[in-house]
């Protein structure tokens, strides 16, 4: 039928859009093992910046491009005051982490509440967003199409940071083997919250992105927080390579069952498929062979 | 994995306030309305007798609205619409001579503490009529209170129909009073495939058996059905869905958040307002600003208010609102009707003069109040007043305008029972009963 390569497209969308969010999850998660429940904050954090930067700036292109940049380092230095003064405390005792940063979600989310206000809000996107562009006879939110692009720029970018940086190096080095980092001379204590800095920024970008398509309220973020851990795990924890097949198959999966049955069935099949898969490969779909113990 | 813990807290949490709220709750009468109820026991009619004090100045009335929680957005509009006619009342003099006195309780966006704090309301504060509910899951939850206790509760919202308790005036619309002037007005202007898209849970579920029905008995046609669960903001697909079925018109009963995320998507995959319309059963004044207007005007939505009436009640109504809440607060259909229904609460005690539940109940017909929506009269039968349905178009200034009304205030049908397309609905909503 036409109404494949729409599907097709949405599914690609779909996917980016998780990506995004579990992106930044899978350097803390992945990386760290901390369980951040306040991630989905974080982003809260970037859609509220889009909309200060849209109501401060006339014009909303420049309005769109100052928020990605603020929101990156808003959500970063929530993210590093979170590390510095309460996960340092509590490295590597991962269900510790999920309490407090349960706790501070709920802080963060109230936070909003009092000072935007409990009704939701909205940015005003730039006009171009807003409209369709046409592909082969079919028209496409361009807002969607802006999403996937930066989605793609995202990973492109932690990509490099982590390969070709000495940066990233010591913080794959520290991921993959904490003590043996640590008498090699690495800092694991700064390397611990530049990592935690850009996974809290990342979360960040994506809450500026998805403020394209969304209202803007203090629940933000627990929208996309439980499919974020999702792809994290069913990419295989820590594993860039993982999230990115993980979101996209998701995302497809999702569009191709709810175009027969319906959103309801659609959300509750990617779960299905998700922990049925785990049950075949618990260490997810890109694990990585190591020494380390833990 | 996170929600769910989040979810088991709340619960938790929940548990717990309900917990500390019954032990403080109405349970011990005390020996004056003990007696009371033993001197009553041999002539016995309803099944309790009240508290209420009518000996004083004042009467207290009670309020249950939602002012925490997710509903306290919409329910808060609703809380201050009542204080403001408690107020003007009071101002004139007052009911049969007495002062209201309001009993604010918070339903807290929770169906159980709903009943329980109107409960509390009758049992222990006495209060004469409780005001307040939206969702249809807090007035079912309340339902049974206040036939138990023989109380009243008026109602504001528009809603799904098939209900009708003797205990419970309805003042929002019943479904032939939005929903079916709604398809009417489709129909005349010669729409004839519609395309259902709502919220998963029991008001749009309703909603759209009746669209089915009428479209059914009318020559039209349904070409798609979607729910997205509530507080879904994926609609891809859905969109997807609707552009491809060939549909003319969209009947909307997304509520809340949703609506942004679905009006964003429509209008970015290239549909417009005058080529494929939607017309909305849940989008008043509050929420255009919400879903920001640029992605909604030109859109069709149904209700029995809205801010631009031209009248001189209306008028007057917004204005003082206005200089009471602030200037950049919008008045909207639920507000205004939970305003009428402390009005006709008054003229139907002033009708029968007295406070008793049965007396005001047995005046309750034909009572009238030139409301800003129009004249409403009570219907004595099935406790639904006569409303005058509007259809409006939303505008550049975040406001609705008025673009076609019924020939004067219609009938209240909850079950449908006078159209013959409804037909099997009502014969089954009556087994159900």
């Amino acid at each position: 039928m036409d109404m494949l390569f729409p599907q097709i497209v949405a599914g690609l969308s779909n996917g980016s859009i998780l990506l995004l969010a579990a992106l930044g999850l899978s350097l803390t998660f992945g990386q760290m093992g901390v369980i951040n429940n306040a991630h989905g904050e974080f982003m809260m954090a970037g859609a509220y910046t889009a909309y200060v930067m849209s109501t401060l700036i006339g014009n909303k292109t420049v309005a769109l491009i100052v928020a990605l940049v603020v929101g990156f380092a808003v959500s970063g230095l929530l993210g590093l005051l979170l590390d510095v003064a309460l996960l340092e405390r509590m490295r590597m005792r991962p269900l510790d982490t999920l309490l407090v940063t349960f706790g501070v979600s709920l802080v963060l989310q109230q936070l909003a509440r009092d000072i935007f206000g409990a009704t939701p809000v909205y940015a005003s996107a730039p006009e171009a967003l807003t409209n369709p562009v046409t592909v082969f006879g079919y028209s496409f939110s361009a807002g969607r199409l802006f999403i996937f692009i930066l989605s793609i720029v995202c990973v492109a970018a932690l990509y490099a940071v982590l390969k070709l940086t000495p940066l990233g190096r010591q913080i794959r080095a520290t991921s993959e083997n904490r003590d043996l980092a640590e008498v090699s001379g690495i800092s694991t204590r700064t390397v611990d919250h530049v990592t935690f800095f850009l996974g809290s920024g990342i979360a960040g970008i994506a809450g500026v992105a998805l403020s394209l398509l969304n209202s803007i309220s203090f629940n933000f973020g627990t929208t996309f927080i439980v499919q974020a851990f999702l792809v994290v795990v069913a990419g295989g924890v820590g594993q860039l390579k993982g999230a990115v097949i993980a979101s996209f198959v998701l995302g497809l999966c999702q569009s191709a069952i709810e175009l027969p049955t319906s959103a309801s069935i659609g959300q509750v099949a990617v779960f299905l498929i998700v922990v049925v898969f785990l049950q075949f490969r618990p260490q997810g779909l890109v694990s990585i062979r190591s020494r380390n113990l833990a | 994995m996170a929600t769910l813990s989040k979810a088991r807290v709340i619960a938790l949490l929940c548990a717990a306030a309900a917990v500390l709220s019954t032990s403080g709750c109405g349970w011990g009468r005390t020996v004056a309305e003990k007696d009371a109820l033993d001197a009553n026991s041999t002539t016995a009619t309803s099944a309790k007798s009240s508290c209420v004090d009518t000996s004083g100045d004042t009467i207290k009335i009670g309020f249950v609205n939602s002012l925490s929680g997710t509903m306290a957005i919409s329910e808060q509009t609703v809380s201050d619409s009542l204080h403001m006619a408690v107020d003007e009342i009071n101002a004139n003099g007052g009911v049969l001579g007495k002062q209201l006195k309001v009993v604010q309780q918070d339903g807290k966006s929770e169906p159980a503490v709903f009943a329980e704090k109107a409960k509390t309301l009758i049992e222990k504060e006495c209060v004469a009529a409780v005001f307040g509910g939206w969702t249809s899951s807090s007035r079912k939850a309340m339902l049974p209170v206040f036939e138990a206790d023989n109380a009243l509760l008026f109602y504001p919202l528009q809603y799904e129909g098939m209900e009708s308790s003797p205990n419970i005036f309805y003042s929002g619309a019943a479904p032939n009073q939005q929903i079916v002037p709604a398809l009417d007005y489709l129909k005349e202007k010669g729409y004839k495939k519609l395309f259902l898209v709502g919220s998963d849970y029991v008001f749009p579920q309703t909603a759209n058996r009746v669209v089915k029905a009428y479209a059914a008995g009318n020559g039209m046609e349904v070409v798609g059905e979607e729910y997205t669960p509530m507080g879904s903001t994926d609609f891809t697909t859905i969109v997807n869905k609707l552009k491809f079925s060939g549909a003319d018109a969209v009947v909307n009963t997304l509520n809340g958040d949703s609506n942004v995320a679905f009006f964003k998507e429509y209008k970015a995959s290239g549909l417009k307002a005058d080529t494929v319309p939607v017309i909305s059963m849940s989008i008043a004044e509050e929420e255009v600003s919400a879903i920001g207007v640029d992605n909604v005007k030109g859109q069709l939505t149904a209700w029995n208010y809205y801010q631009t009436l031209d009248s001189a009640e209306n008028k007057k109504f917004v204005k003082d609102f206005k200089a009471k809440y602030g200037e950049n607060r919008p008045t909207s259909d639920p507000m205004e009707s939970a305003y009428t229904s402390v009005y006709l609460w008054k003229g139907m005690v002033e009708k029968a003069k007295s406070f008793d539940v049965d007396k005001v109940k047995a005046a309750a017909d034909g009572v009238t109040f030139d409301a800003p929506e129009g004249k409403v009269t009570v219907d004595g039968e099935n406790h639904h007043i006569y409303k005058t349905s509007y259809i409006g178009e939303i505008g550049d200034d975040k406001l609705i305008h008025t673009v076609w009304q019924s020939d004067g205030p219609i009938k209240p049908d909850p079950y449908l029972k006078t159209y013959d397309w409804a037909k099997s609905l009502s014969a089954s909503s009556e087994s159900n009963e």
